[in-house]
Parts: C-alpha cells; sequence; structure tokens
C-alpha cells in the first residue's frame, strides 16, 4: 500500500512518499532525516501525540498554569488524558517541571507544569 | 535625562535574546522595557509545544522556552522594567516611556533595539461585510483567553485564515470541547506549517477549504451564523457557491503585523514587503544605532530563528557601541522572481551574512539562486518551497565582491 505522510517531528515537515505491507513499511522517500522513516512507522503502528493544555492554579498571580505531557501518549487516548488534566486543581506556587499527574492513566507520560505561578501577595 | 548605552524595546523572545547576547558581548548598561506586566511576549500565551527543536534540541512550550531566556538574563543582572509602554524613540535615540513605577521617562540612549514584536490582522483590515456581533476574535485573543485568563471562546467555532495559530487554536479548542466546523482559506494553499495541518487539523478530522472565505457576518448580539463562499483566482466570490454556516466563534487567523509605530516615529521607512524596516546585514536601520530583529523586522515561522536573528542583532550592535560605527553597506539585495522578500536589503561586501527570504508562492522542485552581477554564488535546490517556511541561506564574504548588488531568485 502506499500513502503521504506529513512528518511531524520537526518544522521541516517532510512530506513522505510511503510503501508498506501491514505495519510493515518497505521504502519511504522525501524525508530528509532517518526519523522520518520511524515516524512512518509509528504511525503505522501506534500513533502518538503530545498535548498541552491548562490546569487551575488557586492562589496565584495567574489563574492557571500551562501544563504537558512529557512523553506522547496513543492519539485515541488524548480526550481521556484532557478529562484527566481538566479535574486537577493545584495551589500557587508552582514551577515549571512539576509533575501534575503522575503516569496519568497508566499511559507512562506525566503532566508536567510548563510555567512558573508565584504566590499571590495577601 | 537618564543615560544608558543600549535601550531594548519589547522584553519578548527577541528582546530576551539580543540583551543576553550584549551581556555576553561585554555591554552591561542595557535596558529592557516591556509593556506587559511579565516579560516573555507571546510566548506566554503559546502552551503548545514544538519550541526550541533547533536551539535546544527538545520540544518545549512557549512558556518554557520564555522562561529559560528569563532566568539567564536574570542571572545575568539585565534590567528589565515591565508595565513600561514606550511611546516614541526619535532619530537621536532618545527613548521617551511610561511606567506606573518610574513614572514619565526620557531615556538618551547610544544604542536602540527595536523588539516590539508583530500584532495581528482584525476583521477591520478585512473589510466582512455583516452584522457586529460578539464572538468575533482574532486567533491570538481567543488563545489569550483560553491560555492566560481561563475564559471558553465559545462552543461551535469557524476560523477564517490557515496561519498557525488559527491551527493551533482549532486543536486547543477542540481540546477544550468545542466543535471546529472548519478552516477556510482565501488562498489555494494552507498558510501555516505542514506539520500544524497534520497534527492540528487532520488529526481532529477537521475540514480545511481552500480557496475559500467568509463573506458576511450575521447575528444581533453574539454572532449567529457566517456565510462562506469559494473564491475564484482573484479572490472574488463565486456567486451560487454561497452556504450559511450557524455557529457562535468566529476566529480570524489572517496574518500578522510587524509593529511599527515606533519604527516610523523615528523617521525609518520600512519596506512595503516585509512591512518592518529596511535592514543592513547588521540588522540596523538607516538610522545608525538604531537596530531591529524578531517579528518586528519580518514575521518569523519559528522562534528559534527570531532568538538567532536577535543575537546576530546584538553582536552588530555591541560592536557598534565599541567602534563606534559600523562598515557602510551600499549594496542592494534584491528579491527577483518569485521571492516574496528578503532581509537584509543591505549589504557591506565584506562580511558574511545570513539571507532570509519568503518565496512568494508554492513551488516544486525549483532552485533558489543567489547572484552578483551575473555571476553565482549560491544554488539550493528545494523538492518543496512554501510561502508558510522561511528560507535560511549563509553566504560567504570571500565570494562577494564590492561593486554590484546582489540577486535572490527563484527558478
Ligand atoms: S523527516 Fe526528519 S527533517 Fe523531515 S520533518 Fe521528519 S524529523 Fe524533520
Amino acid at each position: 500500500m502506499k500513502r503521504t505522510f506529513t512528518c511531524i517531528v520537526c518544522p521541516n515537515g517532510c512530506e513522505i512518499d510511503a510503501e508498506y505491507e501491514g505495519t510493515n513499511v518497505l521504502s519511504v522517500t522525501g524525508n530528509l532525516c532517518p526519523k522520518g522513516k520511524a515516524y512512518v512507522t509509528q504511525e503505522l503502528i501506534d500513533p502518538r501525540r503530545t498535548i498541552a493544555s491548562s490546569v487551575r492554579v488557586l492562589g496565584g498571580t495567574m489563574p492557571l498554569a500551562s501544563v504537558r505531557l512529557n512523553r506522547p501518549v496513543p492519539k485515541d487516548r488524548i480526550f481521556d488524558v484532557m478529562a484527566e488534566i481538566r479535574r486537577k486543581t493545584m495551589k500557587a506556587p508552582v514551577r515549571i517541571g512539576d509533575v501534575v499527574i503522575d503516569n496519568v492513566l497508566g499511559l507512562g507520560s506525566d503532566v508536567v507544569i510548563t510555567k512558573n505561578v508565584e504566590k499571590e501577595r495577601a | 535625562m537618564i543615560k544608558r548605552q543600549a535601550v531594548i524595546v519589547g522584553g519578548g523572545p527577541a528582546g530576551l535574546a539580543a540583551a543576553l547576547r550584549m551581556k555576553e558581548n561585554g555591554i552591561d548598561d542595557i535596558l529592557i522595557l516591556e509593556r506587559e506586566h511579565l516579560p516573555g511576549g507571546i510566548l506566554r500565551q503559546c502552551i503548545h509545544d514544538g519550541f526550541g527543536l533547533t536551539r535546544f534540541e527538545e520540544s518545549l512550550s512557549g512558556p518554557e522556552y520564555a522562561q529559560r531566556f528569563i532566568d539567564r538574563a536574570n542571572e545575568a543582572g539585565i534590567e528589565c522594567w515591565t508595565d513600561c509602554t514606550v511611546l516614541d524613540v526619535s532619530k537621536d535615540k532618545v527613548v521617551t516611556a511610561v511606567s506606573k513605577v518610574h513614572g514619565f521617562l526620557q531615556i538618551s540612549a547610544q544604542a536602540v533595539l527595536l523588539t516590539m514584536g508583530c500584532r495581528e490582522r482584525t476583521r477591520g483590515a478585512l473589510a466582512t461585510p455583516g452584522t457586529r456581533p460578539s464572538g468575533v476574535y482574532t486567533a491570538g485573543v481567543a488563545q489569550a483567553y483560553i491560555n492566560l485568563q481561563n475564559i471558553m471562546v465559545g462552543k461551535e467555532v469557524v476560523i477564517l485564515g490557515s496561519g498557525d495559530i488559527g491551527l493551533i487554536m482549532a486543536r486547543r479548542l477542540t481540546l477544550e470541547g468545542a466543535h471546529v466546523k472548519g478552516v477556510y482559506e482565501v488562498q489555494p494553499y494552507p498558510n501555516g506549517l505542514p506539520r500544524n495541518i497534520e497534527q492540528c487539523l487532520n488529526d481532529y478530522h477537521i475540514p480545511l477549504h481552500l480557496s475559500h472565505t467568509v463573506i458576511e457576518i450575521r447575528g444581533r448580539e453574539r454572532l449567529s451564523s457566517v456565510v462562506v463562499a469559494a473564491c475564484d483566482e482573484h479572490f472574488r466570490p463565486i456567486p451560487g457557491t454561497e452556504e450559511e454556516i450557524p455557529c457562535d466563534t468566529l476566529i480570524l487567523s489572517v496574518g500578522l503585523i510587524p509593529e511599527n509605530e515606533l519604527t516610523l516615529g523615528a523617521g525609518i521607512e520600512l519596506d512595503p514587503r516585509t512591512r518592518g524596516a529596511f535592514v543592513d546585514e547588521n540588522c540596523q536601520t538607516a538610522v545608525p544605532g538604531i537596530f531591529a530583529a524578531g517579528n518586528v523586522l519580518h514575521v518569523h515561522d519559528l522562534v528559534d530563528f527570531v532568538s538567532l536573528e536577535a543575537e546576530a542583532l546584538a553582536d552588530s550592535a555591541a560592536r557598534y557601541l565599541k567602534e563606534g560605527g559600523l562598515t557602510p553597506c551600499p549594496l542592494t539585495v534584491v528579491a527577483g522572481s518569485d521571492v516574496g522578500h528578503v532581509i537584509p536589503q543591505k549589504v557591506s561586501g565584506t562580511k558574511d551574512f545570513t539571507l532570509w527570504l519568503r518565496v512568494r508562492r508554492p513551488l516544486n522542485g525549483v532552485s533558489v539562486v543567489v547572484r552578483q552581477g551575473g555571476r553565482e554564488l549560491l544554488r539550493k535546490k528545494m523538492r518543496k518551497a512554501l510561502p508558510a517556511e522561511m528560507i535560511q541561506l549563509s553566504i560567504k564574504a570571500q565570494k562577494l565582491t564590492q561593486d554590484a548588488d546582489v540577486e535572490v531568485s527563484v527558478e
């Protein structure tokens, strides 16, 4: 089978023409680096994505702190992960790298803070 | 009047990177003026990842990318006055500003670095007919509401324009439970990066309608629907293709404009193609000692390149301060066939420089060719060239002469 993929691993966004059988990649053309082939293979076996969102912060100088996944999760679990993130509330201060949810839904990825939010002065 | 060696207008990614590099070059007397309450610029609201792949070889969110520079600036003791709005920059490099803390300020600088960034085109610029209900936002404003203020903008969403922020917001709104009905782009090709089409639209089955636009906005208090239509090659709606789409939110992602009021105020001419200042290979404008880099100079697609450009600026600005001036740049860089714009527009012919350009339309199997007086300096083959992707070329001084203009074309 043949399909054209857009590699999302880096901003080059290479258009990759791939020939494959099942999950076995026979040939790829158009990728500027080897990561492109790995991406195509991963897409055929188990497409994964990272996502970003925010969590509510109480008592902070800002109402929200942004978060992201530190490893990709299966594409079809994104909305389940979003539901978990939405349930969370943090107390200020929070710092970049703080783990909000460890190993979210057992998917092997953590939800981590990506913005410092200081405590509001009373 | 306060006296400073270098004043930097804008504490976003360009301003922060420039300040740090000036400091590394031994310039200690630096002041950043930032109009927001916190430094970081637009990155503060760009919470998606993908920043820093070139620079840090990891995929960071906007706030993380910014924080790395902010932390380093703090460690280096670089002064940044926030809540401080610059009102005017004069030809003789007097910066006039107001701030809650410092009041009315006049600062005389030896060098002024313009790093104000860009802003979004609005509905007014499009002149879309219809009523004026609430529910019409630019993509960046919607992004600020959702990512900074915890305010959801709507439920049933139509997006006009396929700029990267619009694509990013299509995904963001979908993740937050909104229904994004489609993205409409008047051009026959998308404006954003291919990877954003893939991971923001295709991943969520959001349709992209090329050669389509919104021709009417309807609703009294709140937006109730938009009318879309297919367009011909002159962007004119084709009669009979109109379709009414019920929605409560319209997001506009129809282009970014360098924010250059201060630049114009200093008597600096703008290039109609970039809508930023004309600059030489040192990022110096026509006024010696006034420099510009980042999105205020030309709109970038990657922040990594903004940082790079600002650092190149800082090297030159530091040299300007130490040596009292820079090598004159009499040679013009001409944008030839299918080249939308070039930066820099002037070079000396005696120094290596980085040439930035965008193609005018999507092209396949082309070469970007740089010539001087008919002599080929560089040729870069490209399988595909897109207006959405800025092209960067390094030109070596040893190949240059000082007697002819440089021309860049795509063939
Ligand atoms: S193939 Fe390599 S260069 Fe091309 S987009 Fe993927 S990671 Fe980037």
